[in-house]
């Protein structure tokens, strides 16, 4: 009994998640809009303001590339959060269209529309980390002798980060009543990486804004990436990162269940 | 006549299986109450109309019944499946088409097609043959590669009832099918929903159309306020109210006050020059109408046969005017004990 509901669920998902990937691939301006900002940050951070900012970076002294190489983690982290800002778009209009009915009407998966989303969101993400990892490694990006070992982990730190945050959007969108109040509600994800350490280390922060940069998921994750990717010290933020995934996984699954279950109106 | 079937005192097969069944059906949203225990019984294989004006509860019935929504209170089965205790086994039985469109119109129309034949785990060769069968009798073979956005309202109708197809569901749930269509599309969907029948599929229809009930539905109840106003065949239900009239119509003024003076027996309606015959339509009595009218020396202007329709009905059932409920509710009470 269990081994075929679990097939079920399995099978119901990757319908669901053929549909998304279905409309992500007739559709690919709504996922390149959202690549965008991450890119254009990237860019306006390390050719515009990188002279200035490096100033400020270990010491003083540093030159354009130590540069990069300081908020690439920070702008591959912004990535996922901006990423999955789709997820809960698309779940929101999901919910406010007659389809949702028909779905709910059918003796499919219960948790199979959203576990579809999930699953597409996640994948989305890896896909964009790619493309901007290319754009940085093309800007002259230059990992300091991680090993294979650290290259996987990191690898893996962004997509249990990238499933926590999704799983948190999709609980936005099943939320918000209409797409465009899903977006805005989806926006803190694309702001809270500009107040962590992503573009300035936190310590250089005024003393009373920098539990607002420690405080929060980001900063944890980029500090443990630069740790992997450059050599810096990880310490407790290794662990901190591993809570916040977990944690956000844990709260978005159940919010956005425990949403997805109540009837709907 | 054969000893073998006396084999059993209760023939099972005699007492017709009910595909839907509602007991004390009540639904409220906050302190407003949708449906005030309402009981419906839909034999299998027949056409059932939930008829009522907008807002009297249609679709939070379509919604309770097709497990999209739960009741407050009654009891409900479904394709023999109670909804509280067995809802998955309902919604294997049962097909839905709401009000709203319920198709994805990012992805074609086939391709929604094939969304619902893997979500009801056909076979990929059974599913794409399924698919290309329906698009082809809902007449979108040529639409098939366009995405379904594109698609017209009536389009769109077609695809959201093929889709409903896919898995040949007994049951069907059709929310207001034809709100919004044209007369062309709506005579399509009729054709659509008798061919369905004709293939022995239960249908749970609602409408704000009378006209629609009275076409496709082999028993009809009027839901009004949350709760059953009248419920029976097309024809049961016009007998409720007063019967038809033949009106003759005048345009000038003289003419009508002598032939309301001649004829005496009439209803009149002084604003519109117009005279109402007590009349059933039937040829023999039109004939008679006829004759009186020339042996009166009456010439009107126009006649016309008005047969008693659900719009009476509707009107006399629903409306707010207490006179008219009262009566209709009378009339209505033999109807009750029956069912």
């Amino acid at each position: 009994m269990s081994t075929s509901a679990l097939s079920l669920a399995v099978r119901d998902s990757s319908t669901m998640l053929r549909r998304n990937l279905l409309h992500v691939r007739r559709y690919p301006s709504m996922t390149l809009n959202l690549l965008l900002t991450p890119i254009m940050l990237l860019l306006l951070f390390v050719y515009i303001f990188g002279d200035v900012m490096s100033a400020g970076i270990g010491g003083g002294g540093a030159d354009r590339s130590a540069y990069i190489a300081y908020i690439v983690p920070g702008l591959l982290v912004m990535t996922i959060g901006s990423t999955v800002i789709g997820a809960a778009v698309s779940v929101s209009m999901d919910m406010t269209e007659g389809l949702i009915a028909r779905f709910r009407t059918m003796a499919i998966h219960r948790g199979s529309l959203l576990i579809g989303h999930v699953v597409g969101s996640v994948l989305q993400v890896l896909a964009s980390l790619v493309l901007v990892g290319l754009v940085a490694v093309a800007i002259g990006f230059r990992s300091t002798d991680a090993t294979p070992l650290e290259w996987l982990a990191a690898f893996g730190l962004l997509a249990l980060f990238a499933l926590g945050l999704t799983w948190i959007a999709v609980g936005m969108g099943l939320a918000s009543p209409t797409p465009e109040a899903a977006s805005n509600m989806a926006t803190p994800l694309i702001l809270l990486p500009l107040i962590s350490s992503a573009f300035i280390p936190a310590d250089t922060m005024p003393g009373w804004f920098q539990p607002i940069a420690e405080y929060q998921p980001f900063t944890p994750v980029i500090e443990t990436l630069r740790g992997l990717l450059l050599g810096t010290e990880i310490g407790v933020n290794g662990w901190i990162a591993l809570a916040w995934c977990v944690g956000l996984t844990v709260l978005g699954h159940r919010w956005s269940t425990a949403s997805f279950k109540r009837d709907p109106k | 006549m054969t000893p073998t079937t006396s084999t059993s005192p209760t023939t099972p097969t005699t007492t017709h299986s009910l595909a839907i069944e509602a007991k004390g059906l009540r639904k409220a949203y906050g302190d407003k109450t949708v449906l005030d225990g309402i009981d419906l019984a839909v034999p299998a294989g027949t056409v059932f109309s939930l008829l009522g004006p907008n807002g009297a509860g249609k679709t939070t019935a379509v919604k309770i019944l097709s497990t999209l929504v739960s009741a407050d209170a009654g009891e409900l089965r479904v394709g023999g499946h109670d909804l509280a205790l067995a809802p998955q086994a309902v919604r294997a039985a049962i097909g839905v088409t709401g009000q709203f469109s319920a198709v994805d119109g990012l992805i074609t129309g086939e391709e929604n097609m094939l969304l619902m034949a893997d979500l009801h785990h056909l076979p990929r060769q059974e599913g794409r043959r399924t698919a290309a069968e329906l698009l082809e009798r809902f007449d979108l073979t040529d639409a098939a590669k366009k995405p379904a956005s594109t698609y017209s309202g009536g389009m769109k109708r077609r695809l959201d009832l093929a889709m409903t197809l896919v898995g040949g569901p007994r049951i069907i749930f059709l929310d207001e099918p034809t709100t919004g269509l044209d007369p062309r599309s709506r005579h399509n969907m009729w054709a659509i929903i008798r061919g369905l029948v004709a293939d022995g599929v239960t249908v749970f229809l609602t409408t704000q159309y009378l006209e629609e009930a009275d076409e496709l539905a082999d028993r009809i109840a009027v839901l009004n306020d949350g709760r059953i106003a009248a419920e029976g065949s097309a024809e049961e239900l016009k007998r409720i109210v007063p019967g038809g009239h033949v009106r003759l119509r005048f345009t000038d003024p003289v003419a009508y006050q002598s032939a309301a003076v001649a004829l005496r027996e009439v209803t009149r309606d002084d604003e519109a020059l117009a005279l109402q015959i007590p009349s059933d339509g039937s040829q023999r009595e039109l004939r008679s109408i006829l004759d009186w009218l020339d042996s009166a020396g009456v010439e009107a202007d126009e006649l016309t046969v008005h047969t008693p329709d659900l719009d009476d009905v509707f009107f006399a059932l629903t409306g707010p005017t207490t006179a008219v409920s009262s009566q209709a509710n009378q009339a209505n009470q033999p109807k009750e004990s029956v069912r």
